[in-house]
């Protein structure tokens, strides 16, 4: 299994990287921690002409707490994310998701923004990202751009990013007040890829009602599925009828697929469960953490 | 451009050679380099025998290209014993029964090196996380955990030592 013949570069800056991109990047490809696209090449399934990469645009690794938001650098490696203290403290959501991605030794070079352009519809760090909210930086020769994360996925493994662009970096929002967050996946082993996985971040208000919520299944659709109607929760306390009507709404809104791993049945079973499953554990976590505080 | 001249440290000697852009840091290792000791089980990432240390951090190799790490710092399994003397990992290994083949030790020993000089105590679950990214076929893991529960255990008692 050797890849393709191809012809590489490795820009020094994020300018000389954006105007390659215009120049070859029809034809090529950016390759940062290279953990989804070094196999595909490997097994000839991608055989780009051009490979651009990005490793030593070291200012595109950082992650920076910023007021109200955090700000990470798209090549800012998964591992940096797992460890970072500020990453714990205030997107505890990523902190928890991060571990289920592949293995230390593939998160000690993957990086952030590259499983978000890869785009696969059950991987962690796009579901989080769904249900943390933020805003993608996308840069070209021309412009920088900003997309919201919930316009950005298109559909398998595809985005909004155009061949001449190029990630930078992703603002994330930090959750204020009574908040809780919870990831859970199903995968047939540690480090395989999820059947089904489920992010939840929620807010509740002094009276332990749910003010704001997002929930996002993974592995039942083409792109992270954010559960807008989910929204019927905001206004009240969680109860069994409400969990009843989230899975309801969780059964009406998946699209699973059979495959070798599992059954669309079976996913659809997993998208229930582990959605009741989030939502509780994110509301008990909201109440929680103001108990401490009290 | 799909002929490069690369300048690359490993295990502390440098290496000058002309590497085509499609050659896999593995395959660099082995061929150009004759560092047979790293090994190659999958080529895509699965099972963890081709595991370096890449500026100090375990990585696989068969998911680099060679020509990525002109200018920068490996360490193969070659490169963790000192003038012939074993590391207390690798002896341990031996004393527990951590390997049987030996295909698949190279890699969990330099993902296991790099682990616990980040995470020196780590528990029975950490490790077997740490483990899930390499596969043996041989010896169900019941020895390779041993083993490395067992520097593990020196370790602290060393530690404890310094401190009386
Ligand atoms: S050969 Fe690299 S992970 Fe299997
Ligand atoms: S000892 Fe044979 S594969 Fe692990």
């Amino acid at each position: 299994m050797k890849p393709a013949k191809f012809d590489y570069y490795c820009p020094k800056t994020v300018d000389e990287a954006l105007a390659l991109l215009e120049e070859i990047g029809f034809d090529g490809k950016i390759i940062a921690g290279g953990q989804s696209l070094v196999p595909i090449m490997n097994m000839r399934l991608s055989t780009p002409e051009y490979l651009i990469d990005i490793n030593q645009l070291k200012d595109l690794q950082f992650i920076e707490l910023d007021g109200s938001k955090m700000k990470i650098g798209a090549l800012t490696r998964q591992t940096e994310i797992e460890m970072s203290d500020a990453v714990r403290k205030h997107l505890g959501l990523l902190s928890e998701a991060v571990p289920y991605i592949g293995h230390v030794q593939t998160r000690n070079r993957g990086t952030f923004g590259g499983s978000l352009v890869h785009a696969d519809p059950s991987a962690e760090i796009p579901l989080s990202l769904m249900a943390l909210g933020g805003t993608l930086h996308i840069a070209s020769k021309e412009e920088v751009r900003e997309v919201n994360v919930e316009e950005f996925f298109v559909t398998y493994l595809t985005t909004d990013i155009m061949p001449n662009e190029l990630l930078t970096e992703i603002h994330v929002p930090v959750p204020e007040g009574r908040t809780g967050y919870s990831f859970h996946e199903i995968s047939r082993r540690h480090g395989d890829f999820a059947l089904v996985a489920a992010a939840c971040q929620l807010s509740i208000d002094d009276q332990d009602r749910i003010s704001k919520v997002r929930l996002v299944l993974g592995g039942v659709d083409a792109v992270p599925l954010l559960i807008t109607d989910a929204s019927v929760m905001e206004g009240e306390h969680l109860s069994a009828p409400l969990l009843n009507k989230i899975a309801d709404m969780v059964d009406e809104a998946v699209n699973p697929e059979s495959d070798l791993h599992a059954t669309a049945d079976y996913r659809r079973h997993l998208a229930k469960q582990l959605a009741v499953r989030t939502v509780k554990t994110a509301y008990e976590r909201a109440r929680g953490e103001n108990n401490e505080r009290s | 451009m799909s002929v490069h001249k690369i300048e690359v440290t490993i295990n502390g000697k440098k290496y000058q050679e002309q590497v085509e852009s499609r050659m896999l840091l593995s395959d660099f290792l082995r061929e150009t380099c004759g560092l047979t000791g790293t090994h190659v089980g999958c080529e895509h990432g699965v099972c963890g025998a081709c595991t370096i240390h890449l500026n100090g951090s375990a990585v696989r190799s068969c998911l680099i290209f060679a020509v990525q790490v002109d200018g920068q710092e490996i360490t193969t399994v070659e490169g963790l014993a000192k003038d012939g003397e074993l590391t207390p990992l690798q002896r341990n290994f031996i004393e527990c029964h951590g390997l049987q083949c030996g295909f698949c030790t190279p890699g969990i020993l330099m993902s296991t090196t790099d682990y616990l000089q980040k995470n020196p105590q780590p528990t029975l679950q950490e490790i077997k996380e740490m483990l899930s990214g390499h596969l043996c076929r041989c010896t169900g893991y019941e020895g390779i955990i041993k083993a490395i529960q067992k520097t593990v255990d020196e370790n602290n008692h060393h530690y404890e030592a310094e401190r009386r």
